[in-house]
């Protein structure tokens, strides 16, 4: 098989938008459901995974062709996991408030199957370049997909946007919104409008072209109440 | 370059339906030689050497800069129990009593410990301690000022905890909770709200957040109880007022560190 030929530009959004790896693939749902209950959680857990995509794409696209095919899962994992623990510590050392916040999620991006899938499905196949621009497209796409989530939890959960409080203080905060079940209710409702959104582009212009009894009928219906009754089969 | 086959691919490959091979038949040869064990061995202690070298090398920057933070969240928790006094010491117990000095030999990392606060005409304002217990999820930490002549908490700040959030963190971030233990005397006793008789040692608990309320009070009483007596001894008979320290743990100190 030769790599199917796609521009720099698709090779991007198509992780962003078309192939959004929450809300279309449906992958690492369980960061999405577990730290997003503050946008700025969900900022800080896009960015880490975003760092451990685009260093482990860039790598494993590199030393493709060292590494044998028989251990090519072992060496990813190797790769994701060195980078999520340099994460880890980085985030430890530098914004400790959050990394106290997203705890064992952290470490977790190592098993985090959208990850490991761009390894296998993308960046070992294909040029350093075009991995990096699909590791930004998914990394992005992941991003804005926490980001939809924690915006969302934290504005009806907690009445503030990135610590920001957005209304009065007679708010009565949503709190189901910022524990587990909001997330399933958040996500669920994201990928509803998501899939509706999708399912409308399909429906063609202009209006189907009904079989010619039901025409018949209709147009007879609106002809009114003199009009004969329609006969057909 | 070429496509790699999928590892556990049927044999004689799929999609083939002509001449199907039967099942004793030896897989088709891979599209690309096989590599040796000793060379798939090699990679991945290359690798993992490779990626243990990184490790250490960001582990050596990142842990002076943790262990820092961690000090100073301690050092400013403890002025802010205390009420911020001009300067605090820190004192072991050792063998039954407190000693700003444990002798030689003692292991300091292990010995519990109290931080005393001092006003600024060098009377001392109170003691803080740090206490853990299970909460609702977790465990809860905490420190607490403590004034042994009064028997009386001063103030309490949670360090560290997961309780529910919208919830079981109030105690942490509802303010009024938070001040409930200023000046509150001991033993404390966790009253459900509207249910308070006025006494000197109610605390005014959480609505919904029971659990986490009565952990905090159970884990200040308890602390309370077990330094009670070498605490009260050292009130008492006035604090040694220790010869500096050198050495050992750094006493947090208002202006200290960097």
């Amino acid at each position: 098989m030769s790599p199917r030929t796609t521009t720099p530009s698709q090779d991007f959004l198509r992780g962003v938008w078309k192939e959004n790896p929450v809300l279309v693939q449906l992958l690492g749902l369980c960061p999405a459901l577990a730290v997003t209950n503050t946008a700025e959680n969900a900022i800080a857990m896009g960015l880490a995974t975003f760092f451990v995509l685009m260093g482990s794409s860039i790598l494993v696209s590199a030393l493709k062709k060292l590494i044998p095919g028989e251990v090519r899962i072992s060496a990813y994992i190797l790769i994701i996991a060195t980078f999520v623990t340099i994460a880890d510590m980085v985030l430890a050392a530098v914004v400790p408030e959050i990394h106290k916040a997203l705890g064992a999620f952290i470490a977790l991006i190592v098993v985090n199957c959208m990850i490991l899938g761009r390894q296998e499905a993308f960046a070992s196949k294909r040029p350093v370049g075009r991995a990096i621009l699909d590791a930004a497209g998914t990394g992005t796409g992941f991003l804005i997909a926490l980001l939809m989530m924690g915006g969302v939890r934290e504005i009806l959960g907690n009445g503030t946007f990135l610590n920001v409080p957005l209304f009065g203080p007679s708010f009565e905060p949503w709190i189901i919104m910022i524990l587990p079940p909001g997330g399933f209710f958040t996500l669920g409702v994201i990928l509803l409008v998501f899939a509706w959104w999708e399912e409308r582009k399909k429906v063609p212009v202009h209006p189907r072209h009904w079989p010619h009894g039901v025409t018949v009928q209709i147009e007879t219906g609106a002809a009114g109440a003199g009009g004969t009754e329609a006969s057909h089969g | 370059m070429s496509e790699r086959l999928p590892m556990a691919g049927p044999p004689g490959g799929d999609g083939d339906a002509g001449g199907a091979p039967p099942a004793a038949t030896p897989p088709a040869p891979p599209a690309r030689p096989r590599a040796s064990s000793p060379r798939l061995v090699a990679t991945l202690a290359v690798a993992g050497a490779v990626a243990g070298f990184f490790i250490v090398l960001v582990h050596q920057w990142s842990q002076p800069r943790i262990e820092a933070y961690q000090a100073m969240v301690l050092r400013q928790a403890v002025q802010e129990v205390l009420g911020g006094p001009e300067r605090t010491e820190t004192f072991f117990l050792h063998e039954g009593g407190f000693t700003a000095s444990p002798p030689a030999g003692a292991d300091t990392t292990s010995l519990d410990r109290i931080f005393v606060g001092f006003a600024a005409d060098g009377s001392p304002v109170g003691v803080a301690a740090v206490g853990a217990e299970p909460g609702f999820q977790d465990v809860i930490r905490l420190i607490f000022g403590y004034d042994p002549g009064a028997a009386a908490v001063l103030g309490m700040k949670v360090l560290e905890s997961k309780e529910t959030p919208g919830l079981g963190d109030k105690i942490e971030k509802d303010s009024l909770f938070v001040a409930e233990f200023g000046g509150v005397s001991t033993p404390l006793q966790g009253v459900k709200s509207g249910r308070a008789t006025g006494a000197a040692n109610e605390v005014d608990m959480i609505t919904g957040a029971t659990i986490s309320s009565q952990a905090i009070i159970d884990i200040i009483n308890h602390r309370v109880q077990a330094l009670g007596e070498p605490l009260e001894r050292l009130w008492r008979e006035g604090i040694p007022l220790p010869a500096r320290n050198a050495g050992g743990d750094a006493p947090p100190t208002p202006g200290g560190g960097a």
